[in-house]
């Protein structure tokens, strides 16, 4: 991260939240809108708040998404106290998914969200346990051009 | 092409009629998951689903898309359609199936990603 011009932000997300599901992600997307970044790395990070958020809704208990930017770089941390993911390697496998049946009649569990999550970020790293939580690092590299 | 086009010419119905419907329409894309149409819809397309709770209208947001047809003549949720005036987010619905209406959409030359 650079020591320069940093802003730093969070957002609280609950897990089971469906009614203000999405809240968080809009909130970072317009923040970074606002702040003139270019409109791919706001697309970017817009797709891993809220595939981020939707996993703490779907899973956690609760979880702060924390934003951090610099001209250079998008910093998004999600550290959330939930049951963990026991195997991260298979939830990282796209089309693997532990969503209940009434989430996927909803859409949901369709087994993208950390594959999605890695695929937009250039610099992405998960750590869970089992019964204490996941913590997620993603960094996303600006242009380095405000509009 | 606009949205107001093609719902003219597919007699889509409106559920929120107050968001005008002058909105560019660059193409398409039919799911109805949501993380497969975050993974791959493109700004300023149409969504065809036939989800109707209030997350379709974060999707919608987050990705710029167009609009949102909902198939088979399902309705939207009342939170779904508070959600969608405060984010000027256009809801229409039609009677056709998904495969149905992707067809004309794609014949009235629309295309996906």
């Amino acid at each position: 991260m650079d020591a320069e011009e940093v802003y730093r932000d969070e957002f609280p997300v609950r897990g089971g939240d469906f009614a203000n599901a999405g809240i968080a992600a809009r909130r970072i997307k317009q923040l970074l809108k606002d702040m003139g970044l270019d409109p791919q790395t706001v697309r970017r990070a817009a797709i891993v708040s809220y595939e981020a958020e939707m996993n703490v809704i779907m899973y956690a208990w609760e979880a702060r998404i924390a934003l951090a930017v610099s001209p250079r770089e998008v910093h998004i941390t999600v550290d959330d106290r939930g049951p963990g993911i026991p195997d991260v390697e298979q939830a990282m496998t796209e089309g693997y998914s532990t969503a209940t049946a009434e989430m996927r009649e909803l859409g949901f569990g369709a087994g993208m969200g950390l594959p999605n999550i890695k695929k937009n970020a250039d610099v992405f790293t998960i750590d869970s346990a089992a019964g204490r939580g996941t913590r997620l690092d993603i960094v996303i590299r600006t242009n380095g051009h405000r509009t | 092409m606009t949205l107001s086009d093609l719902a003219a010419r597919l007699e889509l119905k409106a559920f929120t009629p107050v968001i005008p419907l002058d909105r560019p329409v660059q193409g398409g894309y039919a799911s109805d998951l949501l993380s497969d149409v975050i993974g791959h819809a493109r700004k300023d397309d149409l969504w065809v689903t036939l989800q109707v709770h209030p997350n379709i209208v974060a999707v919608a947001v987050l990705k710029e898309l167009a609009g949102i047809v909902l198939v088979g003549g399902r309705v939207p949720a009342e939170e779904t359609l508070a959600q969608a005036a405060r984010e000027k987010v256009p809801v229409l619905g039609t009677s056709l199936t998904t495969f149905e209406l992707a067809g004309r959409l794609y014949g009235m030359g629309l295309r996906g990603g």
